[in-house]
């Protein structure tokens, strides 16, 4: 479904990618592991279009979305929904009118089957009859997961997820690896999870790919990540700096 | 050293035309997005509404005071001439050809032009902006347009109100509290002031709409650096409207003074 090839971009003067591979099968979960600032965030905006690449194709069902301007990227964002860090939520509305919007910039203009859809997106997220509240009344937990109602809605193929569970406790960490797990079930959508967090990683994948310095240095699945001996992947699965004080 | 100049003239130089092909190239994508994205009008309805009609009190005290204080000006400095009936011409060809548009504009930039430039930049840097285009909607069709056109539509109708409480201020202060004879006032008021005077008006106000919305769009939609970044915009947003207003205003007045001339009566 998802096909990233000779993936490049520079940001200011640094090269953030630099020759990106990766694909994603339909209906598995795929995670991009790596440090912070590593270029993974940068990655996943790319397959919804929100990055345009210096080089390199990014194919969604065989389409290169690359070579698209904004207004034809449209058909595309139907197919490809993204959960933001910080879950991105319009600040001007209520929780119920974040996740109605995609549903009214669709078209669909019967209240009752946005009400509907609204409340079962909500049901999905756990925060059921939580309409009426507003962003800034909302913890992060609770914003990920509206912005995650607002993501799932209108019922994407394939959801990407940009660190879902930076910032929030270890409770509402696992809380979140487990919906990651049961919408892909629930919705059998195609997911890609960006994340550093190897407890999400573990949970969440059917496989990993690890980015460094601008390249996917490690493919395979969570058992084969599991068990590498490569000095680089061990440090960052048990969180070793290298340093001593 | 010279070199050093050279380099600091140039690289100002190349900043300033950087600017305005931002400026021109967000011209170009909101003059497109009107001709091809349908209208948003419950969002134009409502930036008309936060634009156009509550910014009326800030225009209505503007004009008011302003005219009120330049008639009383004007007729201290005529009346030693025994020129006291023309004070109200005066006020009433300057409220509509310079001051009335020039201070409208100046007060929307500073209370709508800091809005725009405040509220795009904080969406922006809380990715709202991205989340609006990762749902197939084009930031330029929601947060611009409706923007733009709300200013255009409500610019030269606040100028309008501007220049009629400024006209109706100076001539309660000149005839109730100066003394001024209020049939000389009014017939050599009427007499001075032309439909060409009222199109001048409307026109400036008009073109400096255009400015503070795309000037405090572009500030919005370049916003970077988290707090900071958004800090600084409404405030780049209010002084480089309000160069450019004044600025600007100078060559127009001569423009337009060639399609309507002044003092023709």
């Amino acid at each position: 479904m998802i096909e990233v090839l000779d993936l490049h971009k520079t940001l200011g003067t640094q090269e953030v990618l630099c020759g990106v591979n990766l694909k994603v099968t339909s209906g598995h979960t795929h995670v991009i592991l790596g440090r912070s600032g590593s270029g993974k965030s940068v990655l996943l905006k790319h397959l919804v279009g929100l990055f345009q690449p210096d080089a390199g194709r990014v194919l969604i069902d065989g389409e290169n979305i690359a070579v698209l301007h904004e207004r034809q990227l449209g058909p595309i964002r139907k197919k490809v929904g993204i959960l933001f860090q910080s879950g991105a939520l319009f600040d001007s509305m209520n929780v119920g009118e974040n996740i109605a919007f995609p549903l009214r910039e669709s078209g669909i203009k019967d209240e009752a089957v946005i009400r509907a859809k609204v409340a079962e997106a909500l049901e999905m997220v756990d925060l059921a009859g939580e309409e009426e509240k507003t962003p800034d009344n909302l913890s992060g937990g609770m914003r990920k997961r509206v912005g995650l109602a607002r993501t799932i809605v209108s019922r994407p193929a394939c959801i990407l997820y940009d660190e879902p569970t930076t910032g929030l406790d270890p409770i509402a960490t696992d809380s979140i690896n487990h919906l990651i797990r049961r919408l892909q079930k629930r919705l059998k959508a195609t997911s890609v999870v960006v994340t550093h967090d190897m407890k999400t990683a573990f949970h969440t994948a059917d496989r990993i790919a690890f980015l460094h310095e601008g390249r996917i240095y490690f493919e395979g699945t969570p058992e084969e990540l599991r068990v590498s001996t490569d000095p680089l992947l061990v440090n960052f699965i048990e969180g070793r700096s290298g340093e001593s004080d | 050293m010279f070199p050093a100049i050279f380099q600091a003239v140039g690289s100002r130089a190349i900043g300033l035309l950087r600017y305005v092909g931002q400026l021109a190239f967000l011209v170009r994508e909101t003059a497109i997005s009107i001709h091809v994205a349908p209208m948003r009008w419950a969002l134009l309805f409502k930036q008309i509404a936060e634009i156009g009609f509550r910014s009326q009190l800030v225009v209505v005290v503007t004009g008011a005071f302003t005219g009120a204080v330049f008639s009383a000006q004007t007729f201290f400095q005529f009346h030693r001439l025994g020129m006291d009936s023309a004070v109200g011409a005066v006020v009433a060809v300057s409220l509509f050809r310079e001051l009335g548009p020039v201070l409208t504009a100046l007060m929307l930039s500073g209370r709508v032009g800091a809005s725009i430039a405040a509220e795009i930049g904080t969406m922006k840097v809380t990715e709202q902006i991205e989340a609006l285009r990762s749902i197939g909607v084009h930031p330029i069709d929601y947060l611009i347009v409706p923007r733009i056109l709300a200013l255009l539509i409500s610019t030269p109708l606040l100028v309008a109100e501007c220049i009629g409480l400024g006209i109706g201020a100076g001539y309660l202060v000149a005839t109730k509290v100066l003394g001024v004879s209020r049939a000389y006032y009014m017939t050599n008021m009427l007499a001075f002031t032309t439909g060409r005077d009222i199109k001048m008006a409307l026109i400036k106000g008009m073109a400096f709409a255009g400015l503070i919305g795309f000037i405090a769009c572009e500030e919005g939609l370049k916003t970077a650096n988290g707090a900071a970044g958004v800090g600084r915009a409404p405030t780049q947003a209010v002084v480089i409207a309000s160069l450019v207003i004044l600025i600007s205003n100078f060559f127009l007045s001569f423009l337009l003074n060639i399609f309507f001339p002044a003092g023709s009566y």
